[in-house]
């Protein structure tokens, strides 16, 4: 094969799949306005998004928010500019770091867990014995996990923003020797309201892009355990690129100048 | 009736199904046999709509079944699957009553755990493993729900695959009978599919031999023996000579 041939079949390819995976959304959306709903899923997906990874997330933001503010106070200390340690603490975590870490993490412990679960249904005829059973797979598994991502995820982000920040305070406070009761003032008269929005919005829509993503590559794995690996593998670097190139696109129309 | 009509499958170059004719009477149970690879799985999976026939179409009480009413067929039918595929994040009972606690046929809560409880006790299994999660059944018991779970709605149609594979001869003779019994029972028309031939004797009317993704032979399980078919005679006998190519 000619480079040139190469390089189209590998566009087509990548084309392809930008194709079934848009058409899968559109479905899964399809599916959630029209009855029945699963309500029991539903609240299980919850249940399982959102309050079984408090613990990753709150670990992740903790640590994030004290090597934030040891960074900025280290760097602002090159110019004389370690007082704004809380200001770009907050901001660094509510804008980026709070949002696109928990999406991060929601893809490690959520899409994979999603992914193999499927995958190792459709592998075990669990599918077909839905299908067999009335059961429509998209409306069973599919739009809970998604719809529960959805709503879910921004508020793992919302706590993920408060213990991020906490992170920088004890840090601050107690290591870098700022006053608790500054340090608190600062960071909350600096955030806007603006800044809470986009974190959300950044939420809901890594949320769902991790538990797509999940849904997709388990009811599309192949056979046997390589089969449920490699969806597997394939679910988590697809939401992990797809959730950093969103963040970007989303960074780019919210703080547009 | 069940009438499958000129099913063509392939998948890639493999022409698996070439044209396959059937028709199994109402109430009658009708056996498929036929060596590894010859079709048969994905004859059941065309007739279920698992998998879209290439070519051809599938009958039943006449009517031909298509993606706008295949959810009323299947709400007609219960299905033991080889490997009992039973939902590893459901207890026992709520695998059973599966049917029953959502969709068309939803009942109460309490009134389908009832049902399921029944019917686990007509295969053999006692209230105890009701609450249990199905990775803590041996495989035999997870073969019995299974077949709890296909007769819970009280089905017209049951399709059985394989359903003594894995199973020691004893396990697989309980299932061949309960299967015989609950058939007669209910009276629901019935395709198996299966390589082992204690499973063909005890639960056929009829018998389908599949070969090359045709119907080979087809005829009463008590022709089966006097079939003057080399490739029936082949197959019931396990001979490793004969029209049938076997690899070494």
């Amino acid at each position: 094969m000619t480079p040139l041939a190469a390089l189209g079949r590998t566009v087509l390819g990548l084309l392809a799949s930008i194709g079934r995976l848009t058409l899968f959304f559109g479905e899964t959306l399809g599916h959630m306005i029209r009855p029945p709903f699963y309500l029991r899923e539903f609240g299980h997906a919850l249940f399982s998004i959102g309050w079984l990874s408090l613990p990753v997330v709150g670990l992740t933001a903790i640590f994030t928010g004290g090597a934030l503010a040891l960074q900025i106070y280290a760097g602002g200390a090159r110019f004389n500019a370690e007082a704004v340690v809380p200001q770009i603490v907050a901001i660094g975590i509510v804008r980026e770091l709070g949002p696109v870490l928990v999406g991060l993490m929601i893809a490690a412990r959520v899409t994979s867990s999603i992914a193999a679960e499927i995958a190792t249904m459709k592998v075990t005829e669990q599918i077909d014995a839905l299908i067999t059973l009335s059961t429509n797979p998209m409306k069973y598994l599919t739009v809970p996990r998604v719809l529960a991502a959805f709503l879910v995820v921004p508020l793992l982000v919302a706590v993920g923003d408060v213990i991020g920040i906490l992170g920088g305070y004890i840090v601050g406070t107690g290591t870098l020797g700022f006053n608790p009761s500054t340090y608190i003032r600062s960071t909350v008269d600096f955030l806007e309201w603006s800044d809470m929005r986009s974190s959300l919005i950044k939420g809901a829509a890594f949320g769902t892009i991790a538990a797509t993503m999940g849904c997709y590559f388990g009811l599309t794995s192949g056979r046997g355990a390589q089969g449920v690996g490699r969806a597997t593998k394939s679910s988590v670097a697809t939401a992990a690129v797809l959730i950093l190139a969103a963040n970007f696109l989303l960074t780019s129309l919210l703080f547009a100048a | 009736m069940i009438a499958p009509q000129n099913i063509h499958k392939t998948f890639g170059g493999n022409r698996v199904l070439q044209g396959v004719d059937l028709v199994v009477d109402q109430g009658a149970s009708m056996v498929i046999i036929g060596g590894s690879g010859t079709g048969k799985s994905v004859l059941l999976k065309c007739i279920l709509g698992l998998e879209q026939p290439d070519k051809g179409e599938v009958l039943i009480d006449g009517q031909n079944i298509t993606n706008q009413n295949r959810a009323d067929m299947l709400g007609r039918f219960g299905m033991l699957f080889q490997s009992a595929a039973l939902f590893d994040s459901l207890t026992i009972w709520q695998n059973v009553a599966f049917r029953l606690l959502r969709g068309r046929q939803k009942r109460p809560r309490t009134e389908a755990r009832d049902i399921a409880i029944s019917k686990l006790r007509r295969v053999g299994l006692s209230e105890k493993v009701a609450d249990l999660y199905p990775a803590e059944l041996s495989g035999g018991m997870q073969k019995r729900v299974g077949l709890a779970r296909a007769i819970a709605a009280d089905p017209d149609i049951i399709f059985f695959d394989e359903p003594t594979t894995g199973l020691d001869p004893i396990m697989a003779g309980v299932i061949n009978d309960l299967i015989r019994e609950i058939v007669t029972e209910i009276g629901a028309t019935t395709i198996t599919i299966t390589h082992d031939m204690s499973s063909v004797r005890a639960i056929a009317d009829h018998v389908a031999m599949l070969h090359h993704g045709r119907v080979q032979w087809c005829g009463s399980v008590d022709t089966l023996d006097q079939a003057q078919d080399p490739f029936v005679d082949q197959f019931i006998n396990g001979r490793s000579e004969g029209p049938i190519e076997t690899v070494r």
